[in-house]
This record gives structure tokens, sequence and C-alpha cells, in this order.
């Protein structure tokens, strides 16, 4: 069971939250705008990494808030949790935070 | 029954409790204390049970945890039968019941002793290479028959009555394991003030030092400074003690798994529960885990009577009894010396056998204590069956060959060490990575991923005062110190020469020399495992099962990778070992489920109305979690009647049906339409205050998601519905767009499912019903019309009020407050009475909307619809620039002609019932793989019409209307026509009353 | 308006729970609200109907009897023994006055249980995850959480030495059960 920091709860177990996958692919402003395969890329593509993943957390069963999530998807370490709307944190090379 | 073997005096048992129990229906004495293994070998017992492929006669391998043979089923009582338990590990408590396993029809005659007769034919991956052909006896002869004979204990058969329980902690420092290493990390993170735990899978905590009769600590006898130690660590109200409680698994981010068992060495348990399962959250774990003596290979090595040296040691040290009185000891490790100076001090012959021609300073103490040592002496077997008689043993030269005449040596028990492995289990769970020290032939703790150090002998510390002072530097770093501490501790006996194998001048093919105990493998299925091409550990592991069961290769594992790393010629790093999975040591299904059975297993949801229903003599249907009225028969009625008549009786008059558990969501702020308006692809802007709308969401894929009516109850306020299996996802749905998406909306959002109960009352003498309850809402059809909510009060509690029908008839759908809702409902029901209301379920709900021909999302939607393919395209706000899933309905897929879409079946024959499911074609006598068009999503026999309906999705098949397709059914096809949805009241006339 | 003696038939009215190890009692039924507020807006006003919204998330603040639990950044549960609902929205909003906010009536939505005595964190950690010592969750402190497979909304009071749990109406049983279970 993994322990989370919400950026408003503090450490909380991974059954508190759900996991709302990739972060950081905003809704397209204007959707009608875009062609089918710009569109089709938005719904269905994920980067599906192994290594230092941004996600998308909601702390469903505390403050109900969504946040992002710096995770590494091979080791399962939380590297930072931060608000929505902040920018993704920088990551080095080593997959650590920069 | 007496106890020969019992020594007069020493140990730990406490001489003044005698114990009885019975094993396979004989009475045996113990003492409180005495572990089943102990007690059984003070009565001179050896033979424990029958090995799993071989049935060979089988004793005790060891005295933990690791113990591979002695496997017992316990019987406590009607419903406490718990096979497969290790005999070294279960306390014995008066009246215990014991029974051993795999044998038939007796321990002492075992007909299935025949199969190590015929050994050569079961080899390594004999199953997959014997039962493969042919083909049709697998199912019918070879499973049955391998079913049968395989596995060790029988599975309890009544239900537990015991209780378990949960417990999670968090907690700064867990040890796990007290031994030396242990407590001295305890005793040096207790003085931090900070939540310790210890936890020791034994009886009594103290590890190797329970049995330590020699060394001496801080001057003091070991056991003296144990029994300190524990008094000094108890003395700490932030440190807690947990005995008998086995740290079986480490997960992610310091999340440890332990289990207590809580009563089971209690002769009367009482009332409380039967094993706790410890979830620690740990911000840094010691682990002092010890280590697992390694068993040497020679031929007929599992003979009862033959265990580890250690082990021999633990008998006669801490439970004062003599596995022998003519004890052997074999060894390639020095920590076999004192086993057997130990030996020789409880009084018995002593001989040691050491294929190491170079022994330590062990070697001049043992032989000044009178054990008669033999250096640079291999095994080549043993003798005796059910119990061993002799070893022979002869010389080797330097290079390991046998070099010398064999020598016959009587014995009644063989102590046997091949060293020591470090238990790295819990190290290698928390994903650390081991490190191979080549020149001891140990794997260690490499690199740590967790939060977590490890000390002692689990990081292949065998020295006393080295395990102490490591276990204290191991806890005061946990505490974030760099205190150490350099205890006195006299000198013990390690070291240890590695072979996989002992030397012999037998053909290695021909015998039988056990590497895995529990499985029967011996070295030369390993050897021919590897000879036939299964080069990785996890393929030899899994070709020859070593390493698997409930002992999960602790005493086989080093001895296993190391023959197959001799065969590839390769270091042993290279060929890996095997993953080290949880549990250490077997849980029971009890405590992992813990409380989550019976009535906890899973909440089960029930409306305010629910007793009235159940007290109607309803019958339920689990929707989710939630137990809802399905329908209410009357006596003698299956549920076809009950909903014939349910049915016909809401449409001459009226039904009540309880609709509490709609989800419902108060959406609440100034942009609420704007929000309402991206969330659905119906418009809501000019809905006005006091009107209700039929909503539809979809997926950002274009599918739909979830309906409901919507009501506006004021500019900034609406109350949303939802289906009952979509609540809490529409929600989350909502939740994300709004907080994700569109933060910029002032909105807000709060589940108010359960603070309204919902009843439901169709019919055309709905009206007549409800209004001698209401005085503050004017009913009539033109102040109320047909999709309006009004607010205001019905038996004097307030309302929200909707005009709605799902049913085609004229209907209310009355919102109270929840705990109203059984008082309102039996009101309007009383009221409903003259008029002939009838109470009505899911079932009669579901036939009363397909007459009408609404959809259900789930049941006639599967995640793969448009509003079009349903039938609902027209509901779409083209105006509005953008909802959410819009721009894919403009997918080039969802626009294509061919299409599912929804459309009414009718069968030929009117009482013909379609199945739910039933795949549809156009040509029955079309070739095999046929193409499918479709499915039938929703079929009943509906009392409006007399007759059979059915809703499917059909590929084209709105164009399709008056065609006959073919539909299976379990006899073969069927035909039915294509029809539009709607069966009923098709101009919707009936909604007036 | 019609007569009426309807009054309210809370979920667990009735239910007592013997030879626990601590004490469990069925609370009173009571009037609730959710309340979302901008965290800038609750600090300007520092109380909203005589409600305490100045406290920091995972906070309880009470006084009177009524009880304000802040769940979240914007999101304040409010607690108040049974009364005229009404009444007190009209408070709240005019405490507020154009401040944007949220008001939503949960009264019946909830139930909650009344814990006490020395055992109340083991018996809540058997199914709640979270740290419940006085270090971690000192009285003041409330949150949204887990008890087994429902959600609570976990409550100690700053003033003696209870705890309350808050949960939706059809859980309580099983709230309840389990409690019971755990405390026997």
């Amino acid at each position: 069971m993994l322990l989370i920091k919400c950026p408003y709860c503090g450490q909380r177990p991974e059954t508190e939250f759900k996991c709302g996958g990739e972060a950081h692919i905003a809704r397209p402003e204007d959707p009608s705008a875009l062609n089918d395969e710009a569109w089709a890329d938005f719904l269905y593509t994920r980067s599906s990494i192994k290594g230092v993943l941004a996600e998308r957390w909601m702390h469903s069963h505390g403050c109900q808030r969504w946040f992002n999530a710096l995770r590494n998807t091979h080791s399962d370490a939380f590297l930072i949790t931060y608000e929505m709307g902040k920018p993704r944190p920088a990551v080095d090379e080593n997959g650590e935070l920069k | 029954m007496s106890a020969p073997f019992r020594l007069p005096s020493g140990g730990r048992i406490d001489r003044s409790k005698p114990l009885t129990f019975t094993f396979n229906g004989q009475s045996i004495p113990a003492f409180r204390g005495d572990t089943l293994a102990s007690a059984l070998l003070a009565s001179g017992k050896v033979l424990f049970g029958r090995s799993f492929k071989y049935h060979r006669p089988r004793g005790l391998l060891s005295h933990g945890s690791d113990e591979p043979n002695a496997l017992f089923s316990v019987d406590r009582g009607p419903g406490r039968v718990d096979p497969n338990n290790r005999a070294s590990v279960v306390d014995v408590t008066n009246g215990l019941t014991i029974e051993t396993q795999n044998h038939w029809p007796s321990l002492d005659f075992d007909i299935g002793a025949v199969n190590d007769v015929l050994s050569p034919v079961f080899v390594s991956g004999f199953y997959y290479k014997t039962f493969m052909w042919p083909k049709s006896f697998w199912t019918k002869v070879y499973e049955p028959i391998i079913r049968a004979a395989a596995g060790l204990g029988k599975p309890p058969v009544a239900p537990d009555p015991d209780r378990y329980g949960n417990r999670h902690a968090h907690v700064d420092v867990l040890i796990a394991g007290a031994g030396p290493a242990g407590l001295a990390a305890a005793l040096a993170a207790a003085k931090s003030g900070k939540r310790v735990v210890l936890a020791d899978e034994q009886q009594e905590m103290g590890g190797a030092l329970l049995h330590e009769t020699t060394a001496e600590i801080e001057g003091k006898p070991a056991s003296v400074w144990l029994s300190e130690t524990l008094a000094e660590l108890a003395g700490y109200p932030n440190v807690t003690l947990l005995p008998r409680t086995t740290v079986f698994g480490y997960y992610n981010h310091n999340h440890l798994v332990a289990i207590e068992r809580v009563t089971d060495h209690l002769d009367r348990p009482g009332e409380t529960i039967r094993e706790r399962l410890w979830q620690f959250r740990a911000a840094e774990v010691v682990i002092a885990a010890g280590s697992l003596e390694r068993p040497l290979a020679f031929a007929d090595n599992d003979r009862p009577g033959i265990m580890l040296a250690e082990s021999v040691r633990v008998f006669i040290n801490r439970y004062g009894v003599l596995p022998g009185r003519q004890i052997v000891f074999a060894t390639t490790s020095a920590s076999a010396y004192q086993a057997a100076i130990d030996a020789r001090k409880a009084g018995v012959d002593v001989t040691l056998v050491d294929l190491r021609t170079q022994a330590g300073p062990e070697k001049a103490l043992a032989v000044s204590a009178g054990v008669k040592v033999m250096s640079g002496y291999t095994v080549i077997r043993s003798e005796g069956t059910k119990r061993v008689k002799a070893l022979i043993v002869a010389p080797v030269d330097a290079s390991g060959k046998v070099s010398g005449p064999r020598v016959r040596l009587v014995c009644d028990c063989v102590g046997m060490s091949g060293g020591w492995t470090p238990s790295v289990h819990l190290f290698s769970q928390s994903r650390g990575k081991l490190s191979f020290e080549a020149e001891r032939d140990l794997f260690v703790p490499g690199t740590s991923v967790q939060a977590e150090r490890s000390a002692g002998a689990c990081r292949g510390t065998f020295d006393l005062a080295g395990a102490l002072n490591e276990g204290f530097a191991a806890g005061a770093a946990a505490c974030g110190s760099a205190e150490t501490r350099n205890f006195s501790a006299s000198p013990v006996m390690t070291g240890f020469k590695a072979v996989r194998v002992l030397p012999t001048d037998e053909n290695p093919t021909k015998v039988k020399a056990f590497i895995d105990f529990q499985n029967d493998v011996t070295a030369k299925d390993v050897g021919l495992a590897v000879r036939e091409g299964f080069h990785s550990i996890e393929h030899v592991k899994r070709y020859t099962t070593t390493g698997m069961a409930s002992d999960q290769g602790k005493t086989s594992n080093m001895n296993a990778l190391g023959i197959v790393a001799d065969i590839l010629q390769k270091p042993i790093p290279a060929v890996g070992t095997t993953t080290f999975r949880p549990p250490f040591t077997p849980v029971s299904f009890g405590a992992l489920i813990n409380l989550n059975r019976h009535g906890l297993f899973d909440p089960a949801r029930h409306t305010p109305i629910h007793d009235w229903a159940a007290a109607q003599g309803a019958v339920f249907e689990d929707v989710g979690q939630w137990r809802r009225a399905r329908y209410f028969p009357k006596p003698g009625e299956d549920m076809h009647a009950a909903v014939l008549r349910e049915c016909k009786q809401t449409r001459e008059s009226a039904g009540i049906f309880d609709a509490s558990t709609l989800g419902k969501i108060e959406v609440v702020g100034p942009d609420a339409a704007e929000f309402m308006n991206r969330i659905y692809i119906n418009a809501w802007t000019k809905l006005e205050p006091g009107r209700c709308r039929y909503g539809l969401m979809l997926k950002e894929d274009g599918y739909v998601f979830d309906d409901g009516v919507v009501a506006r109850i004021a500019e900034d306020r609406f109350h949303v519905t939802t289906t009952t299996g979509g609540a809490p996802r529409v929600l989350a749905h909502m939740e994300d767009y709004l907080q994700t998406e569109w933060p910029d909306l002032k909105v807000h959002l709060t589940s108010t499912t359960e603070q309204w109960a919902v009843i439901a009352v169709q019919g055309p003498k709905a009206r007549d019903i409800i209004a001698p309850l209401v005085d503050d809402i004017d009913l009539s059809p033109e102040a109320f019309p047909h999709m309006a909510m009004r607010s205001g009060h019905i038996c004097g509690v307030p309302t929200r009020m909707f005009r709605v029908s799902f049913t085609g008839e004229l209907g209310y759908e009355i919102n109270v407050p929840a705990d109203y809702g059984r008082a309102v409902w039996e009101a309007v029901y009383a009221a409903g009475k003259p008029h002939g209301i009838v109470p009505y379920g899911t079932e009669t709900m579901h036939v009363l909307r397909a007459d009408k021909g609404f959809i259900i999302v789930g049941q006639d939607t599967d995640g793969t619809q448009t509003p079009d393919d349903v039938g609902y395209g027209g509901m779409i706000a083209k105006a509005k620039p953008d909802f959410v899933g819009k721009r894919s309905l403009a997918r080039p897929d969802c626009v294509a002609p061919g299409r599912k879409q929804l459309v009414g079946l009718l069968t030929e024959n009117p009482q013909e019932l379609l199945d739910e499911g039933a795949q549809i074609v156009a040509d029955p006598n079309q070739p095999v793989p046929m193409k499918m068009l479709g499915h039938v999503t929703s079929s009943y026999p509906s009392a409006a019409l007399g007759r059979s309906i059915a809703m499917a999705m059909v590929a084209d098949g709105r164009n399709l209307t008056g065609k006959t397709l073919y539909i299976t059914t379990p006899k073969g096809f069927t035909t039915a026509v294509v029809t539009g949805t709607v069966f009923f009241d098709p101009k919707g006339e009936r909604l007036n009353g | 308006m019609v007569e009426s003696n309807i009054i309210r038939r809370p979920v667990l009215a009735g239910r007592s729970a013997l030879g626990s190890s601590i004490t469990m009692t069925v609370a009173a039924p009571a009037t609730r609200f959710i309340l979302r507020l901008d965290p800038a807006s609750a600090s300007a006003v520092g109380s909203a109907g005589g409600f305490d919204v100045s406290g920091p998330i995972n906070s309880v603040r009470g006084s009177n009897g009524k009880l304000a639990v802040r769940l979240g950044p914007n999101e304040w549960f409010l607690i108040v023994e049974d009364g005229e609902g009404a009444a007190l929205e009209a408070a709240i909003a005019a405490s507020l006055g154009d401040r944007f906010h949220a008001l939503v009536d949960v009264s019946h939505r909830n139930t909650a249980v009344l814990l006490s005595g020395e055992n109340v964190v083991d018996v809540l950690n058997a199914g709640c995850p979270i740290d419940l010592s006085d270090a971690a969750f000192a009285p003041g402190s409330a949150t949204r959480t887990i008890l087994g497979k429902s959600e609570i909304v976990l409550i100690r009071p700053a003033s003696g030495d209870g705890w309350r749990v808050e949960c939706w109406r059809s859980f309580a049983p099983y709230v309840f059960e389990f409690l019971t279970e755990a405390s026997r």
C-alpha cells in the first residue's frame, strides 16, 4: 500500500486515493478545431513510461481534491506531489528532482 | 506415555505445568513451553510424516519456522481444524489433537511409499513429460488421480468459528526479530522516546539466546542478559513487544504486515480474537531476522532422526530434550561443534564428522569436551528407514575425492550443518538489492530501496558481539542517532565451507540426496533440470518445484542455486536468486480476511424504506452495494406472476416504488448552468427554475456515460439525479472536470444521494392519492405540469416533488429528507390503498420503462453507444459550442453508416421471450462463423401489451424496421420483427393521467 | 398545512453496543450542512452563522454545540443539534453576504456514532488506516477517511475525550457493526 502525500492533508495511505492517469494533458480549449488525429491523440495516447511519470491523483476519501504527482513507475517512489495548475517540476536524467 | 528422552533438568520449559495432547490418537505428555516437536521428541517419536512425492518416512529437520517435513493437522475443536502446521512452531496446549498427514492407511504403513521404489519414474518435470498423451486422458484420468494424490493436509470443512482482528499501526521504528541484534536495536531505539515495536515470531523473545547456555553477554550468562533486557524494554511506555508475531510481508513505502497469534497457545482461548493482522506503517525498519542453517546433501539425508545441527542443540538446551542417545554430527560448519559440545554435556555419546580437514579452534574445544572428531570425512549415506540407524562416512583427500575405506557410525540421531544462510527475505521483499559475498558464500543485503537496515545474522554477522553491536547501531540510526555501543560477549564458533553435495564414491545418479525436503527434490533432479535446458533459477524452481510450497525453500535455496551454478560453471550471482515473496511463513486466511466477513464482508446499503419492504415479503436484489426490492410476491406467486400483477395494477390505478437509491448531486453556484451545459449533451441555460429535464452525459469519447432527470431548483442550483450504480462515478467525473479543467467556474458539487428518500407514485390515480397529503403545492395539471418540480410539504415535512415518469404514466417522485422517508411512504401507501395502489420493485420498473422504450444505462448500453445509437440524438443541443464528448461524436467511426442502433424486437410468437444477450443474425443458414448483427439488451413479458417485448442493439437497426431477424435461443434460432422502441402509448397521452 | 406528527427516524435508532471495550452511543439527530467557501473568504469572515470557519484543513472548531469540520481547502462540514435548518441557512448566508459560497443541507444524509474510552484509537485503527495518535491527530482534529469498507468523517472535538464518527446513512449499520466487532 503506497503512502501518498496529499498537498492538503499530508501523508495518507493509498486506499484513500484514486489515480486519474497521466497528468498535464489539458483538454483542448476548442475541441472542434482539432482534426481527427489530434483529437484521438488527446483521447487515447499516453506515454506509459517506465520511469518518472506525472500523474493525476484524487484524495477521494479525504479532502476530495485532485492534485498531481511525480511517481517513478518502476520503483513506485513518489518524488513530489503538487497542486493542480502548478507546472511539472523538473527531473534530472537520474530521475531525481532537480 | 512417558517421556524417556526428556532430560531431568534444564531448558526453558515450565516443569511445574504438565500438559497432555493427542498425537494420532496417542496421549503425549508435555510441559508449558514445549512445541509439538519438542514434546514428541521427548516421548521418543521421530516419525512425523510422509514426504510429498515419494511418501518417504520423515522426521523433523528443524526446530523453527523453516521446518519442511513435520506438518501436522491441528484440531482445536469443531471448525478449528488447521492443516500443514509445522510441529516446531505449534505451542502445546492441554487437550490439543494432532494428526499426521499424507499417508494411507497409517503413518507407519503407507501404501504411497511405493512411489519411493518407483522413483526413477518421478524425475524432474515428471508431470509435464508423462501426462501429455492422449489428450483426452487429461481431464478424465490424469487430473482426477493427480488431484487426489496431490497436496499434503486436508482443508477444514466446517466454517471457522474464530474471530480475527486487524490493526493499522504507525510506528517510528519497527524491529523484525528479537534475537541479539533485534534486542540491541530495541535498546538503542527505546531511549529515543519514539514509538518502537519489536516483533518476533517465537513464543518467547530472544532468538538464539533462548538456547545459548555457554556464551556470556556483558559478563552475564546470555539468559540473564536476555531477561534483564526484556524487562528493561517492557518498562518503556513507547516500546511495544509483540511475541508470536511474524512480520511476513514488506510492501511499498514501509508498509509491513505481521500476524500475531493471540490465542493458539492458550488452553482456553476465551472470547478474544484468535489472530491479529498488524499493518504497520513504519518510518524506519530494522530487520534482525537471523539466519537459517543449511542441510547437507548426501544419500538418504532425509531419514527420521537426521536434523539440523543447531536444532539438536536447541532441543537439548531450550527444551531439555535429547533428540537421540547416540548422536553423530556431520558438518562443514564450525557452529556444529558447539552443538556437539552441548550434546556431550547432556551426557550422550557424540561423534563429529567434518568434511573440512582444517577446523578452527572449535576442534580443540570439542575434543576436550569428549567429542570424537573425525576431520576430513564425508558422509556417503545413512542407514535406517523410519529412524536413522547409522551414518556411513569415508575419508576424503585434499581434492575432495573419497580416499579411504568407509566407516559405519551407529547412531539414532544425526545433526548436520552445511553452514548458514542469512534470512534476507524481508530485505528482498522490500525490493532491496542483494549482494553476494563469494568468499563466505552468502547473499547479504546490498542496496536499500526503502527506509530499512539489516543487522546481525541476517546480514551475515554471525558473531554474537558483532550482532549486538550492529543491532544497537541500527536501532540508533533508525532514530537518527549515530550512537554505537560495544557489547562484550563470548566468542562463538562461526565460519563454514559451502559444499552443495557431499563427495561420494557412489553413482550420484542413483542416490537420493535431498535438497528440498518438502517437495522431495533431490540433487540429481536439479541436475537433470539444468541438463534439460532450464538454466534460469526461476525456471529450475518451477520445473523441479524446489523452493515452492509452504516453506518456500528456506533450507534448500542456497544448495539448489549452488548446484545450478556449478553445473553451468557460472558464479552464483550470474544464476541469480529466486524472488522472495510474502508471506515469509504461511498465514491463515482468517487473519487476512479478519473483520471482513459475514455482515462485514461488504456494506449492505438499505434505503429508509427497506424494512417496510422486507416486512411486506419483498424479494431483494443486489444493485452494487444497495439491496433493492425486486418484486413483492403474494403467496404462491413467482416473479413472473408478481411482476405482471404489479405492472397491471400500476397502469390501472397506481404503483409505489422506492427510488431512494438514485444518485443525487446538488450543483450550486452562479456558473451552475454553464457547468451543466458543459457536462451534459442537453441545453440548460433556458431551463426555468421549477422545471425538470432528462439529461444525458457522455464521456469524452462520445459514449453514453449516465443519465437522469435534473431539476432546476433556482437560478444557481440544480438537483441532479444519476443512475443508482453511477452515483459515485458521476460525481467523480464532474469533480474531475470542475477541478482540473474548469477551475474558474463558480460551482460546487455536493452528494445528496442519501439526504433524500425518493418515493415514486406512478399511475392514473397518482394525483388523487397524494392530494390529501399535500396542501402547499398546487397539483393541478396546469399549475404542476409534467417535467416540473415543486418545493413544499407532504405530510407536513419538506419535499422536493418532481412530476416525472419512468413508466409512461402520470407520476410523481417525492423527495423527502431521508429520516422522514419511511413515515411518508407509509402515509402515501395508506392513502393509496382505497385507490388500489401496489408496491412494485425494480423488476416491474424495468418492464414499465421498456414498454416506453426508455433505456437503462448499463443494460441497453455498454459504454460504446453514442446518443444517436440509442435514438437520443435529438437531445443534443447542437448550438452549444462544446460539451464533454461532443468532438468525439464527429469522429469517423461515430458517424460511419452501419453502427449498431437500439431497436425494438417483437417475436413472431407473442409469448416467446428472448434471452437478454442473445445474438442476432440476418441469415441463419450462412456458414459459421456467422456475421453477428447485434444482441438483445432487454426482454420482458409486457402486461400492457399482453405479449413479450425486447430491445436490441442491431447494426443499421433503424433501417431494418419491419424486417425479420434471427435470434439465438438454447434450442436454435427464432425469429422476430424489428420495430421502434416505444411499444406502448406512443403519443404519451397517459402522462396526463 | 396537513397535520403531521412525523418525527425523524434515524437509521441507527435503538441500537446499542454491549460488552464493548469502548463506550459507543448513537448520536442524536443533527442538522448538517456542507459549506463550500473560498479559503480567503473564510479567513475574512472567521465565522459563518455562528460556525467557526477559521480552522486549518482537517480540524474541527466548535462552540455552543456548533461544530465546523474543515474537510478540505474550501469545504466545511457544519453540525449542530437538530433544529431549524432554514433559519441557520439564512444566518450563514447573511454572514457571508455576497461572497461566493454553496450551502447544501445534508442533515439526513449522515448519521453519527459517539465513541469514548481508552481503547477508541485501537478500535478505530481496526479499520482506519491513518495515524490517530495524540501527536498526529490531537483533539481538535477531524478528517474524511476510511473505516473498513466505508467512508467516514472522523471528528475528535477539542474538548472532552470523545470521538464522533459520521457516515452516510446507508453505511451506518456497517460502521456500527464494524466498530462493535472491533471493540469486542
